[in-house]
């Protein structure tokens, strides 16, 4: 399956495609942010609870009072969570930065105030009939992976790459070195990127047949060399020259 | 790709490995930078350009590389960046309150007196099924209702013991805005959902009239309701006509896809709901503070209910302040500027 991006087009007229977040991801962050509002919310209400117990309000016309105060800040601190954090910092929440996700419109660019309390408002379908079932159902149908407040607002989550810049920094530094041949480096480059997503055994071989290419006198065939060990003469081979 | 090719790419990547690390590092800064200033923003756009310049370089050089790949990714973080919304800065509020706001009312005019016709049309219709048919009452009310009326005691005075009236305030508000803003989200059914709000909640005004007059406690009702319901009644036709103007977007989405349509209007409209939240606050907090009071008289409340009204007209038809010519806007929001650093 094909993952679904978002394609933008650059000031330069360069286009350059966003990776969409899955319903898997939305749920994760989606879970997340409400583990968050609802410590919140709790926190309010142990906050009254307590209070109330103190012996100069316990018993008296205070103790009501402050019962219901904390039921009030806890609903708000429930249901404003979300709109008011994405409002503040402009398409983020917690639970989207742990999940690696981030709002944008459909040009790719940083959501309004406006287009953010759209697609705020509208949880109240997206949550129908309970647990989210029609906004689920919604990012499980739709190309871009949105809910109906997505839609309506012009909004899609979108997959983040928080370390692009220093990414870029590394391999420019490794370019500029004149070690490898760039196909190497970028080969050498790919496979340390992805050691951590590739199964023990796949990046073990992957890794002996590009030493044995690329580093005179290596044998692909000596299976003593373990995975760490392997790791190091990669991160070597870019490092030193040729 | 022939080996002078291969040559060709290692040459030009290694010509720009050095400034690809300075613009990484400026890439870096912009992102997490807030408020820059004009030198800072205007870097920041180079070197956006610079590197979507080398993308597409990189692209034919080294098609479906690892080196494209992280250009592509450092370019899409710095092109949210360059696109930011300026902050809400004061002038963005009042051109909000002053403009977009009774633009956006003025775009639903018409479907709003068309609704608040449907209000008092399902109002009267409830006023005479329950004058017709009394037992449907329980239709419309709790038990406890009926039996305090049928016992001479209308419910709205007891809301007092509830809570203090702040709190009281704080739950009518809470519950008004999920009602309106109700209406505004199931509009998009082809406006059917705010229709069916609408008419159901006239319904029920006209019924528990008509229930109350039986038992003559009609002109208590209506006192109750005197300082709030008019602004209450009204933003709830003003987010059902939002509702509904998005709902006929996407029937009839004219040139553009019903998705482009459906966005479009509710950009438009959306300033409207901000209008909606504030109005409900403000009877709120008249309904938790005011309006249980027995003791506040009809010429109060009238006077309080018809002020608040005309204060709500006057906002949302942009005669409280005169709103400001398209043209005006344009020059003044354009203009930067020349002494100040920050960009606003």
């Amino acid at each position: 399956m094909t993952e679904a991006v978002l394609t933008v087009t650059s000031l330069t007229g360069v286009e350059m495609a966003l990776p969409i977040a899955g319903p898997g991801m939305r749920s994760y962050a989606f879970l997340v942010d409400w583990q968050i509002r609802l410590l919140g919310a709790l926190t309010w209400l142990l906050i009254a609870v307590l209070l109330r117990l103190l012996p100069a309000i316990a018993g008296g016309p205070l103790a009501h009072e402050l019962l219901l105060g904390g039921t009030v800040l806890a609903l708000l601190t429930y249901f404003l969570y979300q709109p008011v954090l994405e409002m503040v910092t402009r398409g983020y929440t917690p639970g989207l930065r742990t999940a690696g996700a981030r709002i944008v419109t459909l040009e790719g660019t940083t959501p309004g105030i406006g287009a953010l309390l759209i697609r705020n408002v509208f949880r109240l379908i997206d949550a129908l009939p309970l647990f989210y079932v029609v906004g689920l159902v919604s990012c499980m149908l739709t190309e871009r992976h949105v809910r109906l407040g997505d839609l309506v607002a012009g909004t899609v989550m979108v997959q983040v790459a928080p370390q692009a810049s220093g990414e870029l920094d590394r391999l420019a530094a490794q370019a500029r070195r004149d070690t490898l041949p760039l196909e190497a480096m970028e080969l050498v480059h790919d496979l340390l990127t992805r050691w951590t997503s590739l199964a023990p055994q796949q990046r073990a071989s992957l890794a002996r047949s590009v030493l044995a290419k690329l580093e005179p006198g290596f044998n692909g065939a000596d299976t003593a060399l373990a995975e760490p060990a392997l790791h190091r003469r990669l991160e070597a081979l870019l490092e030193r020259g040729r | 790709m022939s080996a002078a090719d291969d040559e060709q790419a290692a040459v030009w990547v290694r010509a720009h490995a050095s400034q690809w690390q300075s613009l990484a590092a400026q890439a870096d800064a912009a992102a997490r930078r807030a408020q820059p200033t004009v030198d800072e923003a205007l870097r920041t756009l180079r070197t956006y350009r610079v590197l979507a310049r080398h993308l597409a370089t990189v692209r034919s050089l080294l098609p479906g590389g690892v080196l494209a790949a992280v250009l592509e990714r450092t370019c899409t973080g710095l092109h949210t960046a360059v696109n930011r919304p300026p902050p809400l800065t004061r002038a963005r509020w009042a051109r909000l309150f002053r403009d977009d706001i009774p633009a956006a009312a003025a775009a639903v005019q018409p479907i709003a007196l068309w609704l608040a016709a449907l209000l008092a049309a399902s109002a009267c219709a409830g006023w005479w099924l329950i004058n017709t048919y009394p037992e449907l009452v329980s239709l419309i009310a709790s038990p406890q209702m009926i039996d305090g009326v049928e016992h001479g005691h209308l419910w709205t005075y007891q809301i007092l013991h509830l809570g203090p009236p702040a709190m009281l305030s704080a739950r009518i508000f809470s519950n008004n805005v999920v009602v309106t803003f109700g209406a505004f989200c199931f509009g998009t059914l082809f406006g059917l959902g705010a229709f069916y709000m609408i008419a159901i909640n006239g319904l029920m005004l006209g019924g528990l009239l008509a229930f109350t007059h039986q038992h003559g406690l009609a002109l208590g009702l209506l006192k109750f309701i005197l300082a709030h319901g008019p602004v209450e009644l009204s933003v709830m036709c003003l987010a059902a006509a939002a509702g509904t103007a998005l709902g006929e977007a996407v029937i009839r989405p004219a040139a553009e896809t019903r998705s482009a349509a459906l966005r479009r209007r509710a950009e438009q409209l959306g300033p409207l709901l901000i209008a909606c939240a504030l109005l409900l606050l403000g009877s709120g907090l008249i309904e938790g503070f005011i309006s249980p009071h027995p003791q506040v008289s009809i010429p109060v409340r009238l006077a309080l209910g018809l002020g608040y009204w005309t204060l709500m007209l006057l906002w949302l038809s942009g005669r409280l302040v005169p709103r400001r010519s398209n043209a005006a806007r344009d020059r003044s929001e354009t203009a930067i500027p020349q002494c100040r650093t920050r960009i606003d």
